[in-house]
Protein backbone atom coordinates (compact mmCIF):
# COMPACT_ATOMS: atom_id res chain seq x y z
CA UNK A 1 0.00 0.00 0.00
CA UNK A 2 1.60 3.43 -1.05
CA UNK A 3 -0.86 6.18 -1.19
CA UNK A 4 1.80 8.38 -1.78
CA UNK A 5 1.70 10.79 -4.68
CA UNK A 6 4.50 13.04 -6.25
CA UNK A 7 2.76 16.29 -6.73
CA UNK A 8 -0.01 17.85 -5.78
CA UNK A 9 -1.88 18.01 -9.67
CA UNK A 10 -1.14 14.27 -9.44
CA UNK A 11 -2.63 13.88 -6.03
CA UNK A 12 -5.71 15.24 -7.08
CA UNK A 13 -6.08 13.89 -11.05
CA UNK A 14 -9.84 12.34 -11.42
CA UNK A 15 -10.89 14.06 -8.11
CA UNK A 16 -12.01 17.13 -8.85
CA UNK A 17 -15.37 18.62 -11.16
CA UNK A 18 -17.67 21.26 -11.39
CA UNK A 19 -20.05 22.13 -8.94
CA UNK A 20 -18.06 20.01 -6.46
CA UNK A 21 -18.01 20.55 -2.65
CA UNK A 22 -14.69 20.41 -1.50
CA UNK A 23 -13.68 20.82 2.68
CA UNK A 24 -10.53 22.79 3.39
CA UNK A 25 -8.93 22.30 6.72
CA UNK A 26 -7.42 25.01 8.61
CA UNK A 27 -8.43 27.74 10.89
CA UNK A 28 -7.46 31.49 9.85
CA UNK A 29 -4.01 31.11 7.95
CA UNK A 30 -2.88 27.69 10.60
CA UNK A 31 -2.71 24.73 9.13
CA UNK A 32 -4.25 25.14 5.94
CA UNK A 33 -3.44 22.79 3.12
CA UNK A 34 -1.53 25.74 1.35
CA UNK A 35 -0.32 23.15 -1.40
CA UNK A 36 -3.65 21.53 -2.44
CA UNK A 37 -5.21 24.87 -2.68
CA UNK A 38 -2.58 26.20 -5.33
CA UNK A 39 -3.55 23.14 -7.36
CA UNK A 40 -7.88 23.33 -6.96
CA UNK A 41 -6.90 26.89 -8.09
CA UNK A 42 -4.77 25.92 -11.17
CA UNK A 43 -6.93 23.31 -12.21
CA UNK A 44 -9.75 25.55 -13.01
CA UNK A 45 -12.58 23.80 -11.45
CA UNK A 46 -15.59 26.13 -10.72
CA UNK A 47 -18.69 26.04 -8.84
CA UNK A 48 -17.22 25.04 -5.94
CA UNK A 49 -19.22 25.03 -2.36
CA UNK A 50 -16.58 25.07 -0.29
CA UNK A 51 -16.89 24.23 3.49
CA UNK A 52 -13.78 25.43 5.24
CA UNK A 53 -14.33 27.88 9.00
CA UNK A 54 -12.29 31.05 7.40
CA UNK A 55 -11.79 31.91 3.95
CA UNK A 56 -8.17 32.80 3.84
CA UNK A 57 -6.46 36.33 2.98
CA UNK A 58 -6.66 37.90 -0.46
CA UNK A 59 -3.70 36.70 -1.56
CA UNK A 60 -3.30 33.18 0.51
CA UNK A 61 -4.92 30.02 1.49
CA UNK A 62 -8.95 29.76 -0.11
CA UNK A 63 -8.45 33.77 -1.22
CA UNK A 64 -7.01 32.53 -3.82
CA UNK A 65 -9.81 30.42 -5.97
CA UNK A 66 -11.93 33.85 -4.64
CA UNK A 67 -9.44 35.70 -6.74
CA UNK A 68 -10.44 33.47 -9.62
CA UNK A 69 -13.85 33.17 -9.04
CA UNK A 70 -13.83 29.11 -8.45
CA UNK A 71 -15.83 29.42 -5.37
CA UNK A 72 -20.00 29.74 -5.96
CA UNK A 73 -20.82 29.10 -2.37
CA UNK A 74 -18.76 29.45 1.34
CA UNK A 75 -19.76 27.76 4.21
CA UNK A 76 -17.78 29.08 7.04
CA UNK A 77 -17.99 30.35 10.89
CA UNK A 78 -16.12 33.40 10.34
CA UNK A 79 -14.87 34.95 6.86
CA UNK A 80 -12.35 38.07 8.46
CA UNK A 81 -10.56 40.62 6.74
CA UNK A 82 -10.59 39.50 3.28
CA UNK A 83 -11.96 42.70 0.67
CA UNK A 84 -12.40 39.83 -2.55
CA UNK A 85 -14.70 38.26 -0.32
CA UNK A 86 -16.80 41.25 0.49
CA UNK A 87 -16.91 42.49 -2.87
CA UNK A 88 -17.93 39.53 -4.29
CA UNK A 89 -20.56 38.70 -1.26
CA UNK A 90 -21.85 42.62 -1.69
CA UNK A 91 -22.44 42.27 -5.07
CA UNK A 92 -24.54 38.86 -5.21
CA UNK A 93 -21.87 36.91 -6.62
CA UNK A 94 -20.97 34.41 -3.61
CA UNK A 95 -23.17 32.38 -1.25
CA UNK A 96 -22.88 32.19 1.87
CA UNK A 97 -23.43 30.29 5.02
CA UNK A 98 -22.60 31.10 8.32
CA UNK A 99 -22.52 28.11 11.21
CA UNK A 100 -21.57 29.14 14.44
CA UNK A 101 -18.08 27.20 14.43
CA UNK A 102 -18.44 24.59 16.97
CA UNK A 103 -21.89 23.75 14.92
CA UNK A 104 -19.57 23.75 11.80
CA UNK A 105 -16.81 20.91 13.51
CA UNK A 106 -20.07 18.55 14.61
CA UNK A 107 -21.52 18.82 11.62
CA UNK A 108 -18.10 17.49 10.18
CA UNK A 109 -17.58 15.12 12.56
CA UNK A 110 -21.19 13.54 12.34
CA UNK A 111 -21.23 14.06 8.46
CA UNK A 112 -17.78 11.77 8.87
CA UNK A 113 -19.04 9.38 11.38
CA UNK A 114 -22.39 8.11 9.55
CA UNK A 115 -24.56 10.38 11.88
CA UNK A 116 -27.25 12.31 9.75
CA UNK A 117 -28.73 14.86 12.08
CA UNK A 118 -28.35 15.91 16.01
CA UNK A 119 -29.50 18.72 18.52
CA UNK A 120 -27.75 21.56 19.63
CA UNK A 121 -28.64 24.61 22.28
CA UNK A 122 -26.24 26.72 19.99
CA UNK A 123 -28.16 29.37 18.18
CA UNK A 124 -31.50 28.70 19.86
CA UNK A 125 -33.20 31.67 19.43
CA UNK A 126 -31.27 33.34 17.14
CA UNK A 127 -31.44 33.75 13.39
CA UNK A 128 -29.50 30.45 12.91
CA UNK A 129 -32.33 28.49 13.59
CA UNK A 130 -34.95 29.99 11.79
CA UNK A 131 -36.16 27.31 9.29
CA UNK A 132 -34.78 24.15 11.42
CA UNK A 133 -36.30 22.06 13.50
CA UNK A 134 -36.28 22.36 17.53
CA UNK A 135 -36.71 20.24 20.05
CA UNK A 136 -37.64 19.65 24.09
CA UNK A 137 -35.01 17.35 25.89
CA UNK A 138 -35.32 17.80 29.58
CA UNK A 139 -36.73 20.94 29.47
CA UNK A 140 -33.88 23.04 27.64
CA UNK A 141 -34.66 23.87 24.04
CA UNK A 142 -32.40 22.16 21.20
CA UNK A 143 -31.78 22.72 17.29
CA UNK A 144 -31.27 20.17 15.31
CA UNK A 145 -28.65 20.45 12.69
CA UNK A 146 -27.52 18.01 10.19
CA UNK A 147 -23.96 16.24 9.40
CA UNK A 148 -22.17 17.45 6.81
CA UNK A 149 -19.95 15.32 4.27
CA UNK A 150 -18.01 16.33 0.81
CA UNK A 151 -17.04 15.10 -2.20
CA UNK A 152 -12.99 16.24 -1.41
CA UNK A 153 -11.14 16.91 1.56
CA UNK A 154 -7.84 18.11 1.63
CA UNK A 155 -6.19 18.43 4.60
CA UNK A 156 -2.56 19.37 6.10
CA UNK A 157 -0.72 17.43 9.26
CA UNK A 158 2.89 17.80 9.87
CA UNK A 159 3.99 14.78 9.17
CA UNK A 160 2.26 11.21 7.45
CA UNK A 161 3.40 7.77 6.19
CA UNK A 162 2.71 6.28 2.95
CA UNK A 163 -0.03 4.52 4.55
CA UNK A 164 -1.92 7.56 5.40
CA UNK A 165 -1.38 8.12 9.06
CA UNK A 166 -1.34 12.09 10.13
CA UNK A 167 0.19 13.59 12.71
CA UNK A 168 -1.04 17.43 13.58
CA UNK A 169 1.26 19.97 15.43
CA UNK A 170 -0.14 22.02 18.07
CA UNK A 171 -3.01 24.39 16.95
CA UNK A 172 -2.66 23.71 13.20
CA UNK A 173 -4.82 20.45 14.22
CA UNK A 174 -8.04 22.26 14.32
CA UNK A 175 -10.90 21.13 11.84
CA UNK A 176 -7.78 18.86 9.77
CA UNK A 177 -9.16 15.70 11.77
CA UNK A 178 -12.69 15.96 11.37
CA UNK A 179 -12.43 17.06 7.67
CA UNK A 180 -10.14 13.96 6.83
CA UNK A 181 -12.86 11.96 7.99
CA UNK A 182 -15.84 13.07 6.40
CA UNK A 183 -15.49 13.02 2.45
CA UNK A 184 -15.93 11.01 -0.22
CA UNK A 185 -11.96 11.16 -0.93
CA UNK A 186 -9.46 12.59 1.44
CA UNK A 187 -5.95 14.57 -0.08
CA UNK A 188 -3.49 15.20 2.80
CA UNK A 189 -0.44 16.99 2.78
CA UNK A 190 2.20 17.15 5.00
CA UNK A 191 5.12 18.86 5.75
CA UNK A 192 7.21 15.60 6.72
CA UNK A 193 6.51 12.43 5.41
CA UNK A 194 8.02 9.54 7.63
CA UNK A 195 8.76 5.95 7.39
CA UNK A 196 5.56 2.89 8.23
CA UNK A 197 6.66 2.82 11.88
CA UNK A 198 7.96 6.83 12.16
CA UNK A 199 4.35 7.67 14.01
CA UNK A 200 3.99 5.49 17.12
CA UNK A 201 0.62 4.36 16.82
CA UNK A 202 -0.24 6.76 19.98
CA UNK A 203 1.41 9.43 18.33
CA UNK A 204 -1.30 9.50 15.27
CA UNK A 205 -4.11 11.66 15.03
CA UNK A 206 -5.91 10.80 12.02
CA UNK A 207 -5.56 7.35 11.06
CA UNK A 208 -4.64 6.32 7.61
CA UNK A 209 -8.30 4.95 7.08
CA UNK A 210 -9.89 7.71 6.81
CA UNK A 211 -6.96 8.92 3.81
CA UNK A 212 -6.54 8.09 0.52
CA UNK A 213 -3.98 10.10 -1.21
CA UNK A 214 -1.73 12.22 0.19
CA UNK A 215 1.44 14.60 -1.28
CA UNK A 216 5.14 15.96 0.87
CA UNK A 217 4.46 19.74 0.25
CA UNK A 218 7.28 21.04 -1.88
CA UNK A 219 7.32 23.95 0.65
CA UNK A 220 5.24 25.55 3.03
CA UNK A 221 5.19 29.65 3.91
CA UNK A 222 2.75 28.84 7.03
CA UNK A 223 1.87 32.76 6.65
CA UNK A 224 1.14 34.19 10.33
CA UNK A 225 -2.07 36.62 10.08
CA UNK A 226 -1.89 38.23 13.42
CA UNK A 227 1.81 38.40 14.62
CA UNK A 228 1.34 39.46 18.51
CA UNK A 229 4.56 39.81 20.72
CA UNK A 230 5.38 40.81 23.95
CA UNK A 231 8.32 42.84 24.48
CA UNK A 232 11.47 41.42 26.24
CA UNK A 233 11.99 42.56 29.81
CA UNK B 1 -15.60 57.95 37.66
CA UNK B 2 -16.47 55.48 35.15
CA UNK B 3 -13.96 52.29 35.08
CA UNK B 4 -11.00 52.27 32.30
CA UNK B 5 -10.57 49.29 30.01
CA UNK B 6 -8.06 48.37 32.97
CA UNK B 7 -10.16 48.41 35.68
CA UNK B 8 -13.09 46.77 33.81
CA UNK B 9 -10.48 43.52 33.50
CA UNK B 10 -9.24 43.87 37.34
CA UNK B 11 -13.39 43.38 38.21
CA UNK B 12 -13.74 40.35 35.88
CA UNK B 13 -10.70 39.03 37.15
CA UNK B 14 -12.64 38.83 40.37
CA UNK B 15 -14.84 36.33 39.25
CA UNK B 16 -12.35 33.68 38.83
CA UNK B 17 -11.69 30.52 40.91
CA UNK B 18 -8.51 28.38 41.67
CA UNK B 19 -9.13 25.27 39.57
CA UNK B 20 -11.12 26.78 36.66
CA UNK B 21 -11.28 26.38 33.03
CA UNK B 22 -11.88 29.62 31.41
CA UNK B 23 -12.52 31.08 27.99
CA UNK B 24 -11.24 34.94 27.45
CA UNK B 25 -13.01 36.72 24.52
CA UNK B 26 -11.15 39.09 22.31
CA UNK B 27 -10.82 42.81 23.47
CA UNK B 28 -11.44 43.76 26.99
CA UNK B 29 -11.82 40.48 28.34
CA UNK B 30 -8.05 39.40 26.88
CA UNK B 31 -6.43 41.65 29.44
CA UNK B 32 -8.11 39.67 32.35
CA UNK B 33 -5.43 37.23 32.07
CA UNK B 34 -2.82 40.14 33.45
CA UNK B 35 -4.97 40.42 36.79
CA UNK B 36 -5.85 36.98 38.16
CA UNK B 37 -5.86 37.16 41.83
CA UNK B 38 -3.12 35.65 43.53
CA UNK B 39 -3.03 31.85 44.66
CA UNK B 40 -5.64 31.01 42.18
CA UNK B 41 -4.70 29.07 39.03
CA UNK B 42 -6.58 29.09 35.82
CA UNK B 43 -5.90 27.29 32.46
CA UNK B 44 -7.28 29.64 29.38
CA UNK B 45 -8.95 27.59 26.66
CA UNK B 46 -8.40 28.75 23.16
CA UNK B 47 -11.60 27.56 21.61
CA UNK B 48 -9.34 26.35 17.97
CA UNK B 49 -8.08 23.31 20.09
CA UNK B 50 -5.99 24.23 23.05
CA UNK B 51 -6.09 24.19 26.90
CA UNK B 52 -3.40 26.01 28.58
CA UNK B 53 -2.95 29.27 26.38
CA UNK B 54 0.61 31.10 27.60
CA UNK B 55 1.53 34.88 26.73
CA UNK B 56 2.27 36.38 23.33
CA UNK B 57 5.84 35.23 22.46
CA UNK B 58 8.52 37.42 22.20
CA UNK B 59 9.54 38.58 18.73
CA UNK B 60 11.30 36.24 16.78
CA UNK B 61 9.58 33.41 18.55
CA UNK B 62 6.29 33.36 17.05
CA UNK B 63 5.39 30.07 15.40
CA UNK B 64 2.67 29.74 12.70
CA UNK B 65 1.24 26.61 14.19
CA UNK B 66 0.08 28.15 17.76
CA UNK B 67 -2.27 30.87 17.31
CA UNK B 68 -5.16 31.78 19.64
CA UNK B 69 -8.73 32.00 18.49
CA UNK B 70 -8.43 35.69 17.56
CA UNK B 71 -5.43 34.27 15.38
CA UNK B 72 -2.56 36.73 17.27
CA UNK B 73 0.59 34.18 17.90
CA UNK B 74 0.64 32.80 21.29
CA UNK B 75 2.67 30.44 23.45
CA UNK B 76 2.40 27.03 25.53
CA UNK B 77 3.08 26.50 28.67
CA UNK B 78 3.67 23.44 30.59
CA UNK B 79 0.92 21.39 31.03
CA UNK B 80 -0.81 22.89 27.34
CA UNK B 81 -2.73 20.18 25.78
CA UNK B 82 -4.06 20.35 22.47
CA UNK B 83 -7.08 18.83 20.80
CA UNK B 84 -9.16 19.29 17.64
CA UNK B 85 -12.11 21.97 17.02
CA UNK B 86 -14.81 19.32 17.41
CA UNK B 87 -13.14 18.25 21.17
CA UNK B 88 -12.54 22.10 21.65
CA UNK B 89 -16.70 22.77 21.15
CA UNK B 90 -17.19 19.29 22.84
CA UNK B 91 -15.71 20.24 26.06
CA UNK B 92 -17.75 23.65 25.79
CA UNK B 93 -20.99 22.65 24.61
CA UNK B 94 -20.76 19.97 27.21
CA UNK B 95 -20.64 22.56 29.74
CA UNK B 96 -16.62 21.47 31.23
CA UNK B 97 -15.48 24.93 30.77
CA UNK B 98 -16.42 27.23 33.98
CA UNK B 99 -16.53 30.87 33.15
CA UNK B 100 -16.49 32.73 29.83
CA UNK B 101 -15.58 36.46 29.89
CA UNK B 102 -16.88 38.01 26.88
CA UNK B 103 -17.49 41.74 25.37
CA UNK B 104 -21.30 42.44 24.07
CA UNK B 105 -22.37 45.22 21.87
CA UNK B 106 -25.78 44.76 23.39
CA UNK B 107 -27.71 42.97 26.59
CA UNK B 108 -31.34 42.41 27.39
CA UNK B 109 -32.81 42.52 30.75
CA UNK B 110 -33.95 38.81 30.45
CA UNK B 111 -29.98 37.93 30.04
CA UNK B 112 -29.89 37.84 26.23
CA UNK B 113 -26.55 38.71 24.69
CA UNK B 114 -26.01 40.14 20.67
CA UNK B 115 -22.20 41.02 19.77
CA UNK B 116 -22.42 39.23 16.70
CA UNK B 117 -23.95 41.41 13.59
CA UNK B 118 -24.85 44.41 12.81
CA UNK B 119 -27.84 44.29 9.94
CA UNK B 120 -26.77 46.45 6.91
CA UNK B 121 -22.83 46.28 7.72
CA UNK B 122 -21.03 43.48 6.59
CA UNK B 123 -21.40 40.77 8.37
CA UNK B 124 -17.82 38.80 9.24
CA UNK B 125 -19.61 35.88 10.76
CA UNK B 126 -19.93 34.37 14.33
CA UNK B 127 -17.26 32.26 15.08
CA UNK B 128 -17.24 30.41 18.24
CA UNK B 129 -19.22 32.75 20.32
CA UNK B 130 -23.09 31.33 19.66
CA UNK B 131 -21.48 27.86 20.96
CA UNK B 132 -19.52 29.86 24.22
CA UNK B 133 -23.06 31.34 25.25
CA UNK B 134 -25.12 28.53 24.44
CA UNK B 135 -22.66 25.73 26.78
CA UNK B 136 -20.20 27.74 29.15
CA UNK B 137 -21.93 26.75 32.31
CA UNK B 138 -21.14 30.64 33.77
CA UNK B 139 -20.74 33.57 31.19
CA UNK B 140 -19.72 37.11 32.36
CA UNK B 141 -20.08 40.24 29.79
CA UNK B 142 -17.66 42.99 30.12
CA UNK B 143 -18.90 46.32 28.36
CA UNK B 144 -19.51 49.41 27.62
CA UNK B 145 -22.31 50.98 29.96
CA UNK B 146 -23.92 53.04 26.47
CA UNK B 147 -23.06 53.84 22.90
CA UNK B 148 -21.11 57.06 21.10
CA UNK B 149 -24.25 58.60 21.45
CA UNK B 150 -24.73 58.49 25.40
CA UNK B 151 -27.88 55.54 24.92
CA UNK B 152 -27.97 52.21 26.86
CA UNK B 153 -26.69 48.98 25.60
CA UNK B 154 -28.29 47.06 28.70
CA UNK B 155 -32.40 47.43 26.98
CA UNK B 156 -35.24 45.74 27.40
CA UNK B 157 -34.81 43.82 24.15
CA UNK B 158 -32.08 43.78 22.19
CA UNK B 159 -31.79 45.33 18.58
CA UNK B 160 -29.30 43.55 17.18
CA UNK B 161 -29.96 39.98 16.42
CA UNK B 162 -28.67 37.71 19.09
CA UNK B 163 -26.33 35.54 19.70
CA UNK B 164 -27.94 33.91 22.34
CA UNK B 165 -30.69 34.28 24.41
CA UNK B 166 -31.23 33.78 28.45
CA UNK B 167 -27.54 32.78 28.55
CA UNK B 168 -25.55 35.32 30.82
CA UNK B 169 -24.99 35.60 34.42
CA UNK B 170 -23.02 38.82 34.79
CA UNK B 171 -22.63 42.14 33.11
CA UNK B 172 -19.73 44.14 34.27
CA UNK B 173 -20.22 47.87 32.59
CA UNK B 174 -17.92 51.29 33.43
CA UNK B 175 -20.66 52.40 35.44
CA UNK B 176 -21.70 49.15 37.61
CA UNK B 177 -22.26 45.21 38.09
CA UNK B 178 -25.68 43.84 37.49
CA UNK B 179 -26.14 40.41 38.34
CA UNK B 180 -28.99 38.57 35.42
CA UNK B 181 -30.98 36.04 36.91
CA UNK B 182 -31.58 34.36 33.31
CA UNK B 183 -34.99 34.86 31.50
CA UNK B 184 -36.42 36.63 34.60
CA UNK B 185 -34.15 40.54 35.30
CA UNK B 186 -30.82 42.20 36.61
CA UNK B 187 -30.33 43.39 39.97
CA UNK B 188 -27.42 46.15 40.52
CA UNK B 189 -24.67 44.74 42.88
CA UNK B 190 -22.11 46.73 42.74
CA UNK B 191 -21.42 50.52 41.76
CA UNK B 192 -18.46 52.41 39.65
CA UNK B 193 -16.49 54.73 42.44
CA UNK B 194 -18.73 57.99 42.25
CA UNK B 195 -21.20 56.30 40.22
CA UNK B 196 -24.81 57.35 41.45
CA UNK B 197 -28.09 54.36 41.02
CA UNK B 198 -29.97 57.64 40.14
CA UNK B 199 -27.00 58.02 37.27
CA UNK B 200 -26.98 54.33 36.27
CA UNK B 201 -30.95 54.22 36.05
CA UNK B 202 -30.81 57.24 33.71
CA UNK B 203 -28.50 55.83 31.48
CA UNK B 204 -30.25 52.45 31.56
CA UNK B 205 -33.36 51.04 29.56
CA UNK B 206 -33.33 47.68 31.05
CA UNK B 207 -35.62 47.63 34.42
CA UNK B 208 -33.68 46.14 37.41
CA UNK B 209 -33.44 45.78 41.06
CA UNK B 210 -31.50 47.23 43.70
CA UNK B 211 -29.73 44.91 45.71
CA UNK B 212 -29.63 45.67 49.52
CA UNK B 213 -26.23 45.02 49.72
CA UNK B 214 -25.28 47.21 47.00
CA UNK B 215 -21.23 48.20 47.22
CA UNK B 216 -18.38 49.82 45.34
CA UNK B 217 -16.47 47.57 42.83
CA UNK B 218 -12.97 47.21 44.42
CA UNK B 219 -10.46 47.70 41.62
Amino acid sequence: MNKVYNDAKSALDGLLFDGMTIMSGGFGLCGIPENLIVAVRDSGVKDITVISNNCGVDDFGMGLLLQTKQIKKMVSSYVGENEEFERQYLSGELELEFNPQGTLAERIRAGGAGIPAFFVRTGFGTLIAEGKETREFNGEMYVMESGLFADLAVVKAQKGDRWGNLHFNKTARNFNPMMATAAKYTVAEVEELVEIGGLQGDEIHTPSIFVDRLIKGPKYEKRIERRTTRPRT
Amino acid sequence: MPLSREQLAMRAAKELRDGYYVNLGIGIPTLVANYVPDGVEVVLQSENGMLGMGPFPFEGEEDADLINAGKQTITEIPGTAYFSSSDSFGMIRGGHINLAILGAMEVSEKGDIANWMIPRKLVKGMGGAMDLVAGVRRVVVVMAHTNKEGESKVLKQCTLPLTGKACIDLVITDLCVFEVERGVGLKLIELAEGVTVDEVKAKTEAAFTVSENLTTVAV
